[in-house]
């Protein structure tokens, strides 16, 4: 009997552990009302047309953007947010990498491979066989790394994440962080350690929801998950990256909520880099019963032409999840930033032994030259770093 | 007009085109380079320094670099990039760019003062880029900057000289020269900025986004060189008013 039998054992997901900083809910507030008075069927296509030809869109006319009735409307949505990209980014696309340097995991998320009653191969690297990892990945060329671990505070603690971190600076110039979210004052350490930004996933913004998929431990905490990216900011960090996994709820409405959310943020706190990822759960293929909240590749490019028109100078990362096709074409319309030589286990760069099992499959495996070309053949040009740490 | 020279920071230049380099193919930026006939070329210094497909390897020689300080996010930062760009080879001549703001990448004009005050004493031929205000100009001068360097529009927007008065005003009332930066879309709209009587013009996304990046450099080029010798010719007077007919002052003569 565990959490998922019995409902009873599961905790109050809205309301914060005692070792969580509460900065208030403001925010949160807006996002989550904004969200819920959002109908995604009451737009037509004329809402699209307009919402097209403004320069600078209203919260409205996202949400016209990410309708139903934009689908039909795709290529020129296409277009517009190709304008909008090449005019804040040029043809500039980054590059860089994940790097999983642990996955144990204390939450219990029904949908995800690392969950804590999920019977994989747990791994943590240690700092000598990180600095492998970083030194085998510096030397394919890339300037640009994403630190992950699994969301156990408790075996990848804030200093173990800062020794990372550390280690990741004299490899690299940019360090990102995919880690369990935390309170300001550990953001602001790492911040010190060499990290700069910060993505957290909030899955879904519909908190019903999320309470049956996050079943336990600290993730489950709606609320301080939610309010993360602003935690990450005040403590000093020079851009955020939001995201919900389009699919797990209604994906309008949950890409509506991550529109908000980046919004107000930068409304708030408008030094920030804003960033968005895209990731989706897939749908099953070739089922009889086309669900109409499924996000196949039409829906999942209208949310990212929609996030792009809607914040233009954000920075959009296509994810491995989603095949070479698709990644190659979203580069040119929305994306401006590609992971290659990705490996989602526990070690396994260049020549080192892979250490623990991955998070997910991946459906792009193309190493950082195939990448590179690939960006190179399209007209685009490559960018390990565009940034300095002050 | 054979003479006519740009002068900053001591150093001269023929060309009164300076040309960005960030956001079109690296390949493409030497060509870019000789259809403008640039002497100078701006990078971002945060883009400066990789091992792959290190910018700095695709400027041809013999083009000043002016490096900028984009990324910066108040004085302090301006200073440290700056500082780094001396390190790094890239020369004396910065782009002061700070901004405080992600969505609009507007300057912030209070910060842009501090780090040009704090880099000239320091020896850097400081260009600041600033939003075009009067007082701003002033004190920039006063803290030693080489030129002024005011938006004609949002950074990437290719609306134009939307602040044409205030640019006005800087070119009448301040002694250095003022080189529209931003918004830029046209050639003609370089053009209208040196028939102001702007000393140059700065063009990156106009010429980024192009369907054929040197023929638009070429075309800006041209454009550019129109203006000046427009401007040099004493521009003829457009009337805004049509002459009254009978003069108002007659009864002065009667």
């Amino acid at each position: 009997m565990d959490e998922l039998t019995n409902p009873e054992l599961r905790i109050n997901h809205m309301e914060y552990l005692p070792d969580m900083e509460n900065i208030g809910s403001e925010i949160q507030d807006k996002v989550i009302s904004a969200m819920e008075s959002y109908d995604a069927d009451k737009y037509t296509a004329e809402d699209v047309k307009a919402a097209l030809e403004k320069d600078v869109l209203s919260l409205d006319d996202f949400g016209a953007l990410l309708s139903p009735a934009a689908l039909p409307m795709l290529e020129e949505i296409a277009q517009r947010a190709q304008l909008e990209t090449r005019k804040h980014f040029g043809n500039s696309i980054q590059m860089f990498t994940p790097l999983y340097i642990a996955n144990y995991c204390e939450n219990y998320c029904i949908y995800c491979g690392f969950n804590c009653h999920n019977k994989i191969h747990r791994a943590k690297l240690n700092a000598e066989e990180i600095e492998k990892e970083m030194k085998a990945i510096a030397e394919t060329g890339l300037e640009e790394v994403l630190i992950l671990t699994g969301e156990s505070k408790k075996m990848s603690s804030v200093e173990y994440i800062g020794e990372a971190c550390k280690i990741a600076k004299k490899y690299f110039k940019v360090i990102g962080l995919e880690v369990y979210p935390m309170n300001t004052d550990e953001y602001h350490y790492l911040h010190e350690c060499g990290a700069d930004y910060v993505t957290v996933f909030q899955e879904t913004y519909d908190s019903d929801k999320y309470e049956t998929l996050h079943l336990a431990g600290h993730k489950r905490i709606f609320p301080y998950r939610l309010n993360a990216q602003e935690r990450a900011i005040r403590g000093g960090m020079r851009g955020v990256g939001f995201a919900a996994l389009l699919g797990l709820s209604d994906f309008r409405k949950d890409a509506f909520a991550v529109g908000t959310h980046a919004y107000l943020i930068q409304q708030k706190y408008p030094h920030a880099d804003i960033a968005f990822s895209c990731p989706r759960l897939r749908p099953i293929i070739n089922n009889d019963k086309i669900n109409p909240k499924d996000v196949h590749e039409p829906q999942l490019l209208q949310v990212m032409c929609a996030y792009r028109i809607f914040l233009p100078f954000a920075s959009m990362t296509i994810s491995t999840r989603e095949c070479a096709r698709f990644r190659d074409n979203s580069i040119k319309i929305a994306a401006t930033k590609i992971s290659a030589g990705v490996d989602v286990g526990i070690g396994g760069h260049g020549d080192n032994e892979k250490k623990g099992d991955e998070q997910f499959e991946i459906s792009d495996g193309r190493n950082v030259k195939e990448v590179y070309e690939a960006i190179k053949a399209q007209g685009l040009q490559p960018v390990m770093s565009e940034y300095i740490y002050v | 007009m054979e003479n006519d020279k740009l002068i900053i920071g001591g150093h001269e230049f023929n060309s009164r085109f300076i040309l960005g380099s960030g956001k079109y193919s690296l390949d493409l930026i030497k060509a870019a380079v000789e259809n403008a006939g640039a002497e100078i070329i701006t990078l971002a210094l945060r883009r400066a320094n990789s091992d792959v497909d290190n910018i700095l390897n695709y400027i041809p020689e013999g083009v000043t670099l002016l490096p900028n300080t984009s990324g910066a996010r108040n004085a302090d930062e301006a200073v440290r990039i700056a500082r780094l760009s001396r390190e790094l080879g890239c020369g004396d001549f910065v782009k002061i760019e700070i901004m405080r703001d992600s969505k609009y990448l507007l300057p912030d004009n209070y910060e842009t003062i501090r780090a040009t005050e704090i880099l000239a004493k320091e020896g850097f031929i400081v260009m600041p880029y600033m939003y075009p205000d009067l007082n701003v100009a002033r004190d920039l001068k006063n803290a030693g900057a080489a030129t002024i360097m005011p938006l004609g529009a949002p950074i990437g927007t290719n609306k134009g000289i939307v602040t044409k008065e205030f640019i006005k005003i800087l070119i009448e009332e301040i002694d250095l020269p003022i080189i529209v930066d931003a918004g830029i879309g046209k050639p003609s709209q370089a053009c209208e900025a040196m028939e102001m009587g702007a000393a140059a013009v700065m063009a990156n996304t106009a010429i980024a986004t192009a369907g054929n990046i040197p023929a638009m450099a070429e075309a800006f080029r041209k454009a550019i060189e129109a203006g000046r010798t427009a401007y040099l010719s004493g521009m003829g007077r457009v009337r805004d008013r049509a002459a009254a007919s009978s003069p108002l002052t007659g009864f002065l003569h009667d």
